[in-house]
């Protein structure tokens, strides 16, 4: 299950819509072992496309060095579909490399629904879990801690 | 000519869970052989007909080996190879 704040949710929807419609993609940081997206940061898609999307490999080396350095993780890795349902494709299975992220789909082909689910997809299976969208991680019981954001 | 070499996730398995290992070569080519004398299966991992695949992003410091050279692309004592996967998909 993916457990994520509503604020997040609208963001990874916003940005979707906004890059619509060419696919947007994005990564959620969030701190290592916490399983808690916190930290969303919208990534260029160096593709450009309305059928393909790829983060731009110098802006990953920085975002991800960044991660590194806050001992962060990817928590969730998002992407849009323009013309298709929030499933992932045969092309996102195989080239998904993250096997403790939560793979996002938002799908844009509907600009009046927009449809957001949530995929884990490991060593080429996809199993999707449910999304629960919650106001903030206080009063939410699902890592270690449950200690109130920063911000 | 010793590098550090930071290992993504989904590779660790090929290097006992450690997120960092080093290496010697002057070249990135060379770094790999000598990485997959000790850490089996990596090779295969990063390089197919001797190029390095194309959705294995590999940099030495801050730089894209893509642009520089490939896997010829020079590296120095002291220099970190960061390896990550692309995110990338349709
Ligand atoms: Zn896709």
């Amino acid at each position: 299950m993916l457990v994520i704040r509503r604020d997040l949710v609208d963001a990874m929807v916003a940005h979707a819509r906004r890059d619509h419609p060419d696919e947007a993609c994005g990564v959620i940081a969030g701190p290592e072992g916490s399983d808690r997206p916190e930290r969303l940061v919208e990534m260029v898609n160096a593709e450009r496309s309305p059928t393909f999307y790829r983060f731009d490999s110098m802006e990953q080396l920085r975002v991800w060095r960044a991660m590194d350095e806050a001992d962060e993780v990817p928590v969730v890795i998002y992407h849009s579909h323009t013309a298709t349902e929030a499933y992932p494709s045969r092309t996102d299975v195989s080239f998904a490399s993250e096997p403790d992220a939560h793979y996002v789909l938002v799908s844009t082909r509907d600009a009046h629904d927009v449809e957001l689910r949530s995929y884990r997809i490991v060593d080429g299976v996809v199993t999707e879990e449910q999304v629960d969208v919650v106001e903030s991680y206080m009063f939410s019981h699902t890592g270690a801690d449950d200690v109130p954001d920063a911000d | 000519m010793a590098v550090k070499v930071s290992i993504p996730t989904i590779l660790r398995t090929h290097t006992s869970g450690e997120k960092s290992v080093e290496a010697s070569g002057g070249t990135l080519g060379q770094v790999i052989d000598d990485l997959e004398s000790r850490h089996a299966g990596l090779k295969a991992r990063l390089v197919k007909e001797d190029a390095l695949h194309r959705f294995i992003n590999v940099y030495v410091n801050d730089e894209d080996v893509r642009f520089s050279g490939g896997l010829n692309a020079e590296v120095k004592d002291g220099d970190n190879v960061t390896i990550l996967p692309a995110v990338a998909g349709g």
